[in-house]
């Protein structure tokens, strides 16, 4: 396949060529690192927000009228929605573009569903380069809906500029509000059902967390209500992620969060491609895991092992 | 559990075009195709072929079922069709299933419908079939 025929397709603007690059990258096909390298460099423009929360708390309906508002103010609209693989077979059901239906027509607003391919976090292997590809495809506004989450799934927060968490009421009370990981990763609470009965609990359950904390300068994350079914408390969201952008944009926060991003992008891909190097490498790869679970070698040395035979191996 | 397979699993899309509401179906094929290690896309009920075929461009599927109970077979299928080679994708493998009588299944063969399955059909042929043909895609396919 032609790779710069598909990159510059991509940079046009061409819906099928997009879809077809998200695939190649996707896969890790022959042609993905090459399709990256040309299109990482036009990426950046665009404002990314996270979307994550447990499974069923309402993601996809939310994300749905986010992309209903933000057309509104004419911004072009790309959703990246993630859900789990299979352990076993590695299939995969994406049920998060049913939310999403009623945009097809809309040339402005392309959604990808996704699944995590056995990856923990939140995200798919391959869910940071896809939002570049989006981004450099030209999107004003990228949204990243993660697998439903549990408590320490907490990627997309190092992935996207604004992370709002949406909860449901009768999830738990303020101790659970006080745990750490996804409670502490939040820009943006939000209390979705907001019309079920527990919804005042929950919000201030969360904000009276938020005041144990030392406060951020000048920003308490704010806890809102939706009901996403009927479109309430979603211009409050918007407004919301409008205020936490320019917070960002202030004292080179901005900055600061991109720095932060690129090295846990790199951190996250290198670790997995010196494991999948390492395992390729290793010589008598099956016997040795056989001696680690009989007992007969250690954990350290077995790694000290795997980390020569990359050294050793022939270059690729 | 190992992180990616060796291949990338093959993408399909289902979907429930028209106005029947039993969905019994296409969630037991989606769940099928899905244990045979592919990753379905669920569109949901009442869909417009023009949903769906927008739907399968974004998605980059290989292959595209229909589940129709309604009797709109020949008209639904007729459109998502013409959808496609008109939108540039009509390279995706289109097959689909219901209620559809025989002399039917012939037409919608002859315009181009890849393969009808009837009720009865076991799910085990179903995923052999789009296994099998979107290999043989692949090995004749442009890209």
């Amino acid at each position: 396949m032609k790779i710069d025929q598909l990159a510059r397709a991509v940079l046009e603007g061409e819906p099928r060529a997009l879809a077809r690059a998200i695939s190649v990258v996707e896969s890790g096909a022959e042609g993905a690192s090459h399709l990256i390298d040309l299109l990482y460099p036009h990426s950046g423009g665009a404002t990314t927000i996270g979307v994550t929360g447990a499974p069923g708390a309402g993601k996809s309906t939310l994300v749905d009228r986010l992309i209903e508002g933000l057309r509104a103010e004419e911004k072009s609209v790309a959703a990246v929605a993630i859900d789990p693989s299979s352990p076993f077979t590695g299939g995969a059901l994406l049920g998060d573009r049913v939310r999403m239906m009623r945009h097809h027509a809309d040339d402005g607003v392309f959604i990808r569903s996704m699944a995590n391919r056995g990856r923990f976090g939140g995200l798919a292997p391959t869910t940071r380069s896809v939002v570049h590809l989006l981004d450099a495809a030209g999107f004003d506004v990228v949204i990243v809906e993660t697998v439903g989450v549990g408590q320490a799934e907490v990627s997309v927060a190092g992935s996207t500029m604004s992370t709002v968490l949406v909860l449901v009421p009768g999830q738990g009370d303020a101790i659970q509000a006080l745990k750490a990981g996804v409670m502490e990763v939040a820009d943006i609470f939000v209390v979705n059902k907001a019309d079920r009965e527990g919804a005042d609990r929950m919000v201030s359950a969360i904000e009276s967390v938020l005041q144990l904390a030392d406060p951020l300068p000048d920003r308490t994350p704010p806890v809102l209500r939706t009901c996403a079914t009927r479109g309430d408390g979603i211009a409050p969201l918007l407004e919301a992620l409008d205020g936490h952008r320019a917070w960002l944009r202030k004292a080179k926060r901005l900055q600061d969060f991109r720095i932060a991003a690129a090295e846990e992008e790199l951190r996250d891909a290198l670790g997995h491609h010196l494991t999948d190097r390492a395992i390729a490498a290793l010589d008598e790869k099956e016997a040795w895991i056989e001696r680690l679970a009989s007992r007969e070698v250690a954990l350290p040395r077995l790694i000290r092992v795997a980390v020569r035979a990359i050294r050793d191996a022939p270059r690729p | 559990m190992s992180e990616m397979p060796d291949i990338a699993p093959i993408r399909v899309l289902i979907g429930k075009p028209g106005l029947d509401g039993h969905d019994r179906g296409a969630k037991i094929v989606a769940r099928a195709l899905r244990d045979a290690g592919m990753e379905v896309i669920y569109t949901g009920l009442h869909q417009t072929p023009e949903m769906i075929v927008s739907a399968a461009l974004q998605e980059d599927v290989q292959a595209i079922g229909l589940s129709i109970l309604s009797g709109a077979h020949l008209t639904l299928f007729e459109r998502t069709k013409s959808l496609m080679d008109e939108r540039g994708c009509g390279d995706i493998i289109l097959f689909g299933g219901g209620i559809i009588p025989g002399d039917d299944a012939e037409a919608l063969v002859a315009m181009g419908v890849d393969a009808v399955f009837t009720p009865g059909t076991p799910t085990g042929k179903i995923v052999e079939y789009v296994k099998a043909a979107v290999e043989e895609r692949a090995e004749n396919g442009a890209s």
